[in-house]
């Protein structure tokens, strides 16, 4: 382990800072002397430079009292970051890393604060590829008011790993009085997300380029806690939200179902796609609700508070695109069942594993 | 989206299933069974899951979902011949999708994938082609399947890798036909059958002529359809009309689409690069005489299976397995003793339950609502 963050100064004298001088980096930019530090300095430290925090240790240290004040629960998360490409329109692997664990914070109701951030490198990635994740990160961080506060390096042979690997932890403190649970939604209750869906799996499987399409179609990618407080604000019963990442929409929906025993009907003609991400997926023959979104959050809240959400959701800038898509029934407790645009009934299913293209 | 959502419109369908529905009276009139319509492409089954379009239709009418999944009707052997192939040292392995999840008797192509075989999913056969033209120092292998929709691009490609002398690229070849199959199944004792819903983009390539013995030698109205909701409920309409009215023909409800004549360029390419196999092995359905194309002599060089050394060991369908009695519409999915059971679309036994549009995985996944509850409960209780 190496901290990422250190001091600027120690014993009030600046610190000199190593400079990486090749173009890509190499094993020896793992093996923990000079060639390691140089990389830390250079990237890592110029990137994430946080005052205040202890200097050249092997851990963050953190004041109990800043949390307290925030709540009376830490939460605590963690999450890998593989995509490919690294860069894709409306963002790269970096502010995913940053907003992906943000977002599991905040749909469990707290306020993030500090991050980790862990990298694994294959060898040959160029040092400004590494270079422009960490800036972007640091940026994604300092807009979104977060810290990272510790970090790891590793360097792995060619093929050991796909280019950047990233994890990040996360911690935050939540609310008093939020309590929301996946088990909590009740028939009756409805339905919200807030904005476009799918946009972020259309991106990329767009930016891997195997389809020559032109179609422009940018990742969702966002860090959506501040949209959260201000649901949260407004509705504090709200009973449960998570981020529709992997498996979409249609996997959330299912996991809600499942933990709560209830059934859930939306309506095709009220889930909002966009016109492109429709038409890319009908060429494909993929559907949009089980594409991955990197800044949208299903929210289930009572019915008497719908009016009151849907209005919080929409006076935030990621909550403009917000739509009322469905409730929760007691009918047929597990399923999730779509309204078709057609007027006809299907069942939702969760997906078996990757969603493959048709043939025909 | 411009130019889809005007065959998805819920009032048009509205009027057509009133149209359906005043029908019904005289159809049903002296009938103790219900009037069955085969859809025989898997791409007519997907979207009726789709939309929910079974759940539409009144009382009286059943879907039966043929045998128009090619992804479906591979049997276990060739996908052991594919796992063979893909695992030969230094060959890359290209096949569509939908493909990947196959199960052969010991792995499928996801399986071999993961177990170090480099299998890549590819959208075209061009693409195929592009990827050997990029190695030019390893062999790569198309995984060439699907029915006449498919078979011109793969023909096509064929003519351009001999054109531009590209030698490290092959196909494994498993197209196969549509009429004999349709044939087979009419030809089949215990069928009940009465019409069917045509199949949009394989006519869009072979015309209407050709399933013109249908309603002349088996009296059965069939109706080219297309492949968005309204064209399925119109086509279904259509059905229904000639058999009130006591006709059989062959009409083209896709007639934007499809013309009458077929596709002569792609017709032309066909011709060129296949020859009809004496016999073709179909998963659930048997051995169907001339049902299956391969590749001509002169462009043997390209014939993965004349190249290559592959197992082309038989594998019989798994007994337990009623996959040949849903295709043929004498069982429902939910009938089968292992839907749902010890066949599901994550360990799938049978064919149907493989790809999205084999009937008993799309039962399973998008379900007639009320009977896959019905049967997923009974499931649960006899577990």
């Amino acid at each position: 382990m190496s901290t990422v963050v250190e001091a600027a100064a120690k014993n009030g004298k600046p610190r000199h800072r190593g400079k990486v001088r090749v173009p890509t980096i190499t094993l020896a930019h793992g093996g923990g002397g000079k060639a390691m530090h140089d990389l830390i300095d250079d990237i890592f430290l110029d990137a994430f430079d946080n005052e205040g925090q202890a200097p050249l240790e092997d851990q963050a240290r953190l004041s109990l009292a800043d949390f307290a004040a925030f709540g009376d629960r830490l939460a605590f998360t963690t999450d890998s970051y593989v995509v490919k490409p690294l860069d894709f329109p409306g963002g790269n692997i970096g502010k995913l890393a940053i907003c992906g664990t943000i977002n599991d914070l905040a749909v469990g109701g707290a306020k993030p604060l500090y991050l980790s951030c862990a990298v694994i490198i294959e060898e040959g990635l160029p040092v400004e590829t590494m270079r422009n994740v960490a800036r972007t990160m640091a940026a994604t961080a300092a807009e979104a008011g977060v810290k990272v506060v510790t970090g790891d390096t590793k360097v792995v042979e060619r093929g050991a790993c796909d280019k950047l690997f990233i994890n990040t932890a996360g911690v935050g403190v939540i609310r008093e009085g939020v309590d929301l649970g996946v088990d909590k939604a009740r028939p009756g209750d409805v339905i919200l997300v807030n904005g476009l869906l799918g946009d972020h799996g259309a991106a990329i499987l767009n930016a891997r380029g195997d389809m020559s399409l032109t179609t422009a179609i940018d990742s969702d990618c966002a860090a959506l806690h501040g949209l959260i407080d201000t649901l949260l604000s407004a509705v504090p019963r709200t009973r449960f939200l998570r981020d529709a990442t992997r498996g979409g929409l249609a996997t959330v929906l299912n996991e809600i179902a499942e933990a709560a025993q209830v059934g859930i009907e939306i309506y095709e003609d009220r889930t909002p796609i966009r016109s492109e991400v429709k038409g890319f997926c009908e060429i494909l023959g993929l559907d949009p609700l089980y594409l991955a979104n990197e800044g949208k959050i299903v929210c289930v809240v009572p019915a008497e508070d719908a009016e009151t959400a849907l209005a919080a959701l929409k006076s935030h800038p990621l909550g403009k695109g917000s739509a009322r898509i469905g409730e929760v029934t007691d009918h047929r407790p597990g399923r999730v069942v779509m309204q078709t645009v057609f007027g006809g009934r299907r069942i939702v299913d969760m997906l078996i594993g990757e969603q493959l293209p048709r043939i025909c | 989206m411009k130019y889809v959502d005007e065959f998805r419109d819920p009032e048009k369908a509205q009027f057509l299933l009133t149209e359906i529905r005043n029908l019904m009276p005289n159809l049903l009139k002296g009938r103790t069974t219900p009037i069955y319509i085969m859809e025989v492409c898997g791409g007519h089954t997907h979207a009726i899951f789709r939309y929910g379009v079974e759940t539409m239709l009144p009382d009286g009418i059943e879907l039966i979902h043929g045998p128009g999944c090619p992804v479906c009707v591979l049997p276990m052997g060739r996908v052991d011949d594919c796992v063979a192939l893909a695992h030969m040292p230094g060959m890359i392995f290209t096949t569509f999708g939908d493909a990947m999840r196959v199960p052969g008797s010991k792995e499928s192509l996801l399986q071999a994938k993961a177990n170090g075989a480099d299998v890549r999913m590819v959208y075209s056969p061009l693409d195929s082609l592009r990827i050997a033209k990029e190695n030019p120092d390893r062999q790569v292998c198309f995984f060439a399947l699907g029915f006449e929709t498919t078979m011109p691009s793969t023909a096509l490609t064929v003519l351009r890798a001999k054109k531009e002398g590209v030698h490290n690229f092959t196909l494994f070849c498993n197209h196969i036909t549509i009429i004999p199959t349709i044939k087979a199944i009419l030809d089949s004792p215990d069928l009940q059958l009465d019409g069917f819903l045509g199949p949009g983009h394989v006519s869009m390539v072979i015309g209407n002529s050709s399933y013109r013995f249908i309603a002349e030698h088996y009296k059965k109205p069939l109706v080219i359809a297309g492949f968005e909701p309204l064209d399925i409920l119109h086509g279904i309409w259509m059905v229904l009309k000639q058999i009130a009215e006591g006709r059989t023909e062959i009409e083209n409800q896709y007639n934007r689409v499809v013309p009458n004549g077929g596709n002569t360029v792609a017709l032309d390419a066909i011709g060129k690069v296949f020859e009809l196999r004496e016999f073709f092995e179909w998963r659930g359905l048997g051995s169907i005489d001339h049902s299956g194309v391969r590749i001509r002599d002169e462009y043997s060089e390209f014939d993965a299976e004349r190249r290559f050394s592959v197992p082309a060991l038989k594998i019989a369908d798994p007994k337990s397995c009623q996959c040949g009695e849903v295709l043929k519409g004498v069982i429902k999915p939910w009938d089968c003793k292992v839907f749902g059971r010890d066949c599901t679309p994550e360990t799938p036994l049978g064919a149907l339950m493989v790809s999205s549009e084999g009937a008993c995985a799309a039962y399973y996944q998008y379900g007639d609502i009320e009977k896959v509850h019905d049967t997923r409960a009974l499931v649960e209780e006899m577990v």
